[in-house]
């Protein structure tokens, strides 16, 4: 009876894994790069490019095909750079959550298709130069907190809530932090120049690299920086076991 | 199955409490448990005496430490390794070094009758010649509850009164400003942005003071007609107060392209309670039993955000006899 | 007699001879698992040493500073006075890091003992008469450790604990009737609370709980003493006596050694695995909130009760009856307490069923019903923390949060009667077999040879057997 329960266990650990990996595959399908682009200008060349891999959600003329993918027309530079840089597009399938992963378009081609796009229609915000030197840390902690923690965490963990992902932040560079707050991509909110301003985007970024990317971990073991959850684990878990151990050794066993 | 039932109905009809059973009959081995093993190995000896040297030096370097304000690694890796040691010693000599002996004791167990009635006889004694008896032990039941009351009553001095949960500092006219009192302008967010707002000169740690200002595109709003004019150019303001437990509601999702993702929504970290801001503030999902009450929103002559009333509701979570907002 | 023989000395003053030979022979039974109660003790020594070094220069207050000190995101904020002595105690004090992790460390491990001494305690039916009295003021101690825990984690005033206040405040202002009159009461006016409320949390922390746990842990002693420690079944071991070691010199080197073990473990989790980094999370205020703020290990099932529940609240006529956090706050703990401090006569009606005493503990399989019982319900216990604890792990499993919740609500239903059933049907396998729950060895009931002419060995041996 008892190794009928162990093989139950044990299959369903397995289909759960197995669920798991599937499901991140799906996420991560990727579309082969595609091939050197044809001579010509910046923008022919990214009309090239979009035509191949984007204009089945987009359309071809960029604005959008109903249920598949929104208008691409004014939505600027800073978009479409983070969505590519980042890999979080093109979308393996439509409805599902953009997730940061390996990018598919070189620099090159990236820039190719913002030449493209911006030169169908150039409003929207621009790639914003941002400086994290320039700014400065204690604002970056009161701005984070208040703007950004409640989906971020607090040290740019990262963190969950219906509907969507909140993504860790150790990967973000400087300048895609300052375009994800100009930007709003996916579920995220927008916040424009009049509500943050460059030195506010410039205190964020600082306080993303020093503090979100290397938690200063005083205590030792950071164990994750996300609270008491791991600490529980560790009490049960670390210490727990260890005095169960050191137990055993002290006490008899029932004879 | 059949056995769970009849356990279920054991219980509920209390069987078994009165059937007096006996407990199961001990074992019949006659072994005798007692020993006395002295005389410890010398490896042991050796070993405990390394052990307690190596914990005094252990001890020493953190005192040195700590005199020298070091670092809580060390300290604790220094004092955590010297406790280590001297579990080790102790545990050693009480395994190994000192004598090993089992003993067996008896257990005084059982009372005896006599010496319990001369107790309960003893007690009684205050009782004896007594005739009012019952008039005695009733006045001494008013006695004692006239006492605790009269314990319970300072308790009342501690707090105010529940009334000050309803109120709320916003009023019509009131300008909302930020966290820096610097005022909100209409024209300070975009359609997805979110900020947190507070009353001019208010306590901004009163639970009625900070809403949340999001906004939308008006084309969206699905509000109440009661409240088509609380939302100028899209602008909405509900309390960040969440009506479930008390938290800040500081999750907004704004989705970028509505086909496969979420509505608008403010959502509370805690145990993300999600309120529709386009149909004033609706729980869609989570334990809130309320909406966030709603802040009627103006927009004055230098487009700044001022309030048009008081809020819609009740602030924060609900207790008895709150509105329902 | 000379000055340096100090038991003559006292003796001669005190007359402790009789009193002292009854101590050191005292005998305590050996088994491992009589230590887990120990352990919560000395973490509770820790807590008191560490505590009192930190209240030394910890100052409980809600009027604003501004705190200059070595970490840059903090420097120069306006913070409140018990967040900024808690910034110095971590950054200025020397040892006062390793001081603050310890007592943290110690206060999750406090409960760890607990839990487990209880699970120890009703597993082998240790509660049943003469021990109810005791096993009552032991339930009482878990819950005075989980009330001390939040108290203390939450005077910090830092963003993580003040949500946690908030959330308390809100279970307290649904109690029935006067819920919102006790809030009041509780945090001096209107939440987030007067100028008294830190203060009085403060002494409440530091001295009323703390002396109370340590009478009612010495009366939890006294009466163990009284008594005497429980024994398992085994050679020579009867109802009517007890065996294991004297206390001296045996038990109490090995207990002192067990109190230096914990402390070791403690101090070294203190300064190596960091705990509640308060500078992380910030000051509170009411209007800020970050993701991922969860309460201590032992609160979470009450976290994952208040997510669990259905959103209403239960109203009349528009206004408000029971308000939701009620019943994930209060009814589904009432109800796990109530369980526990009616165990002992629940368990005389339903699995024990004799009113004898009982100095003999059982092992779980020699009664499956309460095995399955008491499994049942530590696993919907368990069902509801995995909850509170378990959406980011789901997430990252691409089980949306929806799915989640129906999922557990489901199980809070289910999963306790599955629970017993296999706990029971494991208990009774184990008590035929024989075998080690662990390593599954087949133990043998090795009978002397069955002699023909002598039908009384014959019974004897069917008795063994069943």
């Amino acid at each position: 009876m008892r190794h009928r329960l162990m093989l139950t266990v044990a299959l369903a650990c397995a289909g759960l894994a197995l669920w798991t990996f599937a499901a991140q595959a799906q996420q991560g399908e990727q579309q082969h790069r595609p091939a050197a682009p044809p001579a010509g200008d910046a923008a022919t060349r990214g009309q090239a490019l979009f035509a191949e891999s984007c204009a089945s959600c987009h359309g071809t003329d960029a604005r959008g095909v109903a249920s598949r993918g929104p208008s691409l027309r004014g939505v600027g530079a800073a978009s479409i750079d983070f969505y590519l840089r980042t890999g979080r597009m093109p979308l393996s399938r439509p409805g599902i959550e953009p997730q940061r992963a390996k990018p598919v378009y070189s620099r090159a081609q990236i820039d190719d298709l913002i030449a493209y796009l911006t030169g169908l229609d150039g409003r929207g915000p621009a790639i914003p130069r941002v400086n994290p030197a320039a700014g400065d840390i204690e604002l970056g902690r009161q701005l984070f907190t208040d703007s950004c923690s409640g989906c971020h965490q607090i040290v740019a963990q990262g963190g969950i809530a219906p509907g969507l992902v909140a993504p860790p932040l150790d990967n973000s560079t400087p300048t895609e932090i300052g375009e994800a707050i100009r930007v709003g991509p996916y579920l995220m909110p927008r916040f424009g120049e009049r509500q943050l301003d460059a030195h506010d985007v410039d205190s964020i970024a600082r306080y993303v690299n020093e503090v979100g990317q290397h938690p200063p971990n005083a205590g030792g073991w950071g164990i994750g920086n996300v609270g008491p959850i791991p600490e529980g684990m560790v009490a049960w878990l670390l210490a727990g076991t260890a005095l169960l151990l050191v137990a055993r050794v002290i006490g008899e066993r029932a004879s | 199955m059949s056995r769970l039932l009849r356990m279920l109905t054991d219980l509920a009809l209390a069987r078994g409490v009165l059937r007096a059973r006996h407990p199961p009959p001990e074992p019949e081995d006659h072994a005798d448990p007692t020993r006395y093993d002295a005389g410890a190995p010398a490896w042991a000896e050796l070993a405990l005496v390394v052990l307690l040297l190596l914990c005094g030096a252990c001890f020493a370097a953190f005192a040195v430490l700590l005199a020298l304000a070091g670092d809580t690694q060390l300290l604790g890796a220094t004092a955590g390794g010297g406790l280590a040691l001297l579990a080790a010693a102790l545990v050693l000599a009480g395994l190994r070094v000192a004598p090993r002996e089992t003993a067996v004791e008896p257990r005084e167990d059982a009372p005896e009758p006599e010496e319990t009635a001369e107790d309960e006889r003893l007690l009684g004694a205050v009782a004896d010649g007594v005739s009012r008896r019952r008039l005695i032990l009733g006045a001494a039941g008013i006695a004692g509850t006239g006492a605790i009351l009269a314990a319970a009553a300072p308790v009342t001095a501690l707090g105010p009164s529940a009334r000050v949960l309803d109120e709320s500092p916003w009023r019509r006219g009131v300008v909302l400003v930020d966290e820096e009192d610097a005022p909100v302008l209409a024209d300070d967010l975009e359609v997805g942005a979110f900020i947190t707002a507070f009353p001019r000169g208010a306590d901004k740690r009163e639970l009625g003071s900070p809403v949340v200002v999001v906004r939308v595109r008006p084309d969206e709003l699905e509000l109440p007609a009661a409240r088509r004019t609380w939302a100028p150019e899209g602008l909405l303001a509900y309390s960040k107060i969440c009506t479930h437990a008390g938290c800040a509601v500081s999750l907004f999702r704004y989705p970028t392209y509505e086909p496969g993702s979420s509505p608008p929504a403010l959502a509370c970290p805690c145990h993300y309670s999600t309120f529709d801001v386009r149909r004033a503030a609706a729980v869609v999902v989570g334990p809130a039993g309320r909406p966030l009450p709603q802040l009627p929103l103006a927009i004055d002559a230098q487009r700044q955000l001022v309030a048009g009333g008081p809020l819609s509701g009740s602030v924060g979570p609900a207790w008895w006899g709150t509105r329902r907002s | 007699m000379t000055p340096t023989d100090p038991v003559a000395f006292v003796d001669d003053r005190l007359r402790t001879s009789r009193p002292l030979k009854a101590v050191l022979r005292y005998v305590f039974p050996d088994h491992w698992s009589f230590l887990l109660g120990e352990m919560a003790l000395y973490s509770f020594v820790v807590l008191v040493v560490t505590g009192t070094f930190l209240a030394l220069f910890f100052d409980a207050g809600t009027s604003e500073v501004v705190w200059h000190g070595p970490y840059a995101p903090l420097d120069g904020a306006q913070v409140t006075t018990s967040y900024a002595s808690a910034l110095d105690l971590s950054f200025k004090v020397p040892g006062g890091l390793l001081f603050r992790q310890t007592h943290h460390w110690a206060a999750l491990l406090f409960v760890v003992a607990i839990t487990l001494h209880l699970l120890r305690v009703v597993y082998t039916a240790a509660f049943r008469k003469p021990r109810e009295l005791n096993y009552l003021v032991g339930v009482l101690m878990l819950g005075l450790a989980l009330l001390e825990g939040y108290a203390g984690y939450s005077l910090i005033d830092d963003l993580l604990s003040g949500m946690g206040l908030a959330i308390g405040w809100s279970v307290s202002m649904s109690i029935p009737l006067l819920g919102g009159a006790i809030s009041t009461l509780i945090w001096d006016g209107p939440y987030p609370g007067g100028e008294a409320f830190l203060p009085r949390l403060f002494i409440v922390h530091v001295f009323i709980v703390p002396a109370v746990l340590a009478g009612l842990i010495g009366l939890h002693l006294a009466m163990i003493v009284r008594q005497h420690h429980t024994q398992f079944r085994g050679p020579g071991r009867r109802e009517h006596n007890v065996v294991g070691s004297p206390m001296w010199p045996g038990y109490a080197l090995r207990s002192l050694g067990w109190l230096a073990a914990t402390s070791a473990v403690l101090v070294l989790l203190g300064g190596l695995v960091q705990i509640n980094p308060i500078w992380q999370w910030g000051p509170y205020q009411p209007w800020l909130g970050e993701n991922g703020a969860q309460p201590d290990w032992y609160l979470g099932w009450l976290i994952g009760a208040l997510r669990l529940m259905p959103g209403f609240d239960v109203t009349a006529f528009g206004r408000t009856l029971v308000p939701n956090p009620f019943f994930g706050g209060l009814l589904f703990p009432t109800v796990v307490f109530g369980l526990l401090f009616t165990f002992p006569w629940l368990d005389r009606v339903a699995f024990t069923r004799d009113r004898a005493k009982h100095h003999l503990l059982e092992r779980p399989r020699d009664n499956p019903r309460r095995t399955g019982f008491i499994t049942a319900v530590v696993v919907w216990v368990a069902t509801v923390f995995a909850f509170g604890a378990s959406d980011r792990i789901f997430l990252a499993l691409q089980i949306s949060y929806d799915l989640q919740l129906w999922l557990f609500r489901a199980l809070f239903f289910v999963a306790p009667v599955v629970a017993y059933v296999i706990a029971r049907r494991w208990a009774e396998g184990l008590r035929r077999s024989g075998a080690h729950p662990l390593r599954g060895v087949q133990a043998d009931v090795v009978l002397p040879p069955r002699q023909p002419a002598d039908a009384r060995v014959g019974s004897d041996a069917a008795r063994r057997e069943g």
